[in-house]
């Protein structure tokens, strides 16, 4: 069932349609099961990522690999093209400490920063072995959509790394070309994502 | 009544399921100990209805001067005593300009040590009539019974009523036991005035 007012749809499969719906909506929640890869691409099973909103907020929750002490990152792409190999200039600070409290500190996080069209670090040396380690946080695309502009991001995650250590990961950067992203793909440098979800918010102003 | 679109509640029983970041609750500090939220008390939603929470902070108003605000979970009895390893950083600059910077705050135990006790969310907190403090903090499925808890909080405050300061305070409830309360305090006195609402994050 539809509810559609003055040719405007409200209602429709399920859902409030973007142009109606609270500030912060929902757009697409994927949960790993031994996934290589989790993709978010624009038009695909209902992926919205083009400039039906301004800012699009992908979340982390509880994400664990298949393989101990990996990275987890993410690449884009525009149009039809599945490379996942677009410049981006970057840099990250990254917050640490280890539960044997004996190291602790703040350190620019070389491994994350890039001048390249490599993956993008989000987590650095995720999550040692041990069922309840996990990762998390949030990554944020400014106008992913812009003809216009580079593409801003910023990233806060977190989680268990490098061993017994609590990490915060502050990364941000922008994917260095004018042309809209049109998808969004996120993975392990090597190995599946065991488990974990990965959602997909979009944000009006 | 209520409306289900293929297959999917639109509203139910006066609620409309409209956008993803669902108002909770809202605590207002009245020279108070503590504002605490316990998972069912109060109408408080603090269990696996949403996979994050987040609480703001909105004009924080200490009793007493250079006081730190900190935080604590409960996670199985009524203490808030969950085991927390976590990283401080801040970033600084003085009003008259003579100042900045960028620090992490190895200080000890009050600081980012592992252990029970409180998490300095924001420290010596001005108390002259205009200081206060905002900012928010994200707790990751508290429900969880198999994972760490992961939070993270940026805050900036006055600090000693002469300084800006931004701070990073991020950790994990190092627990699979599930997080049923957050309690919020200042190091010393009374939470003057403020707002702290949660918020749950659905999806």
């Amino acid at each position: 069932m539809a509810v559609i007012s003055n040719t405007t749809t409200i209602i429709d499969a399920g859902a409030i349609s973007p142009a109606t719906a609270g500030s912060m909506n929902l757009i697409k929640s994927i949960t790993a099961s031994s996934s290589a890869t989790i993709t978010f691409t624009h038009g695909d099973s209902g992926v919205i990522f083009d400039d039906t909103y301004d800012v699009y907020v992908f979340k982390f929750i509880n994400l664990h690999p298949a393989s101990a002490n990996i990275d987890f990152h993410f690449q884009v792409d525009t149009g039809t093209n599945t490379n996942f190999n677009q410049p981006i200039v970057s840099a990250a600070g990254v917050g640490y400490h280890n539960e044997a409290d004996n190291a602790s500190g703040f350190t620019y996080g070389t491994d994350m920063s890039q001048v390249g069209t490599a993956f993008q670090g989000l987590l650095d040396n995720a999550s040692p072995t041990g069922n309840d380690s996990n990762g998390g946080g949030s990554l944020t695309f400014y106008s992913p959509s812009s003809d216009t502009f580079v593409k801003l991001f910023a990233a806060k995650m977190f989680g268990q790394g490098h061993g017994d250590y609590f990490a915060a990961y502050n990364t941000s950067g922008y994917v260095n070309t004018a042309t809209a992203l049109t998808k969004v793909r996120f993975k392990y440098a090597s190995g599946n994502i065991d488990s974990g979800e990965i959602k997909l918010y979009g944000v009006k102003g | 009544m209520g409306l289900i679109s293929a297959g999917a509640t639109i509203f139910d029983n006066g609620v409309l399921n409209h956008g993803t970041m669902t108002f909770i609750k809202k605590l207002t500090a009245s020279s108070s100990a503590n504002l605490t939220f316990v998972d069912g008390a109060s109408s408080v939603v603090l269990d696996g209805t949403f996979k994050e929470y987040m609480f703001t902070f909105k004009n924080i108003h200490p009793a007493s001067n250079a006081v730190d605000f900190q935080v604590n979970f409960r996670d199985g009895s009524t203490a808030y005593d969950a085991p927390k390893i976590a990283t401080f950083f801040d970033a600084f600059h003085q009003e008259n300009g003579s100042d900045s910077g960028l620090r992490y705050d190895a200080g000890g135990e009050t600081y980012d040590a592992p252990g029970t006790g409180v998490q300095i969310l924001s420290y010596n907190l001005g108390s002259e009539n205009d200081g206060n403090l905002g900012g928010y903090l994200k707790l990751v499925n508290p429900a969880s019974t198999t994972f760490q808890k992961m939070y993270s909080s940026d805050i900036n405050c006055q600090y000693l009523n002469t300084y800006s300061i931004q701070s990073h305070a991020d950790g994990y409830c190092n627990t699979a036991a599930a997080i049923d309360g957050v309690q919020f305090t200042f190091s010393s006195g009374a939470i003057a005035a403020g707002d702290i609402c949660l918020y749950g994050i659905s999806g």
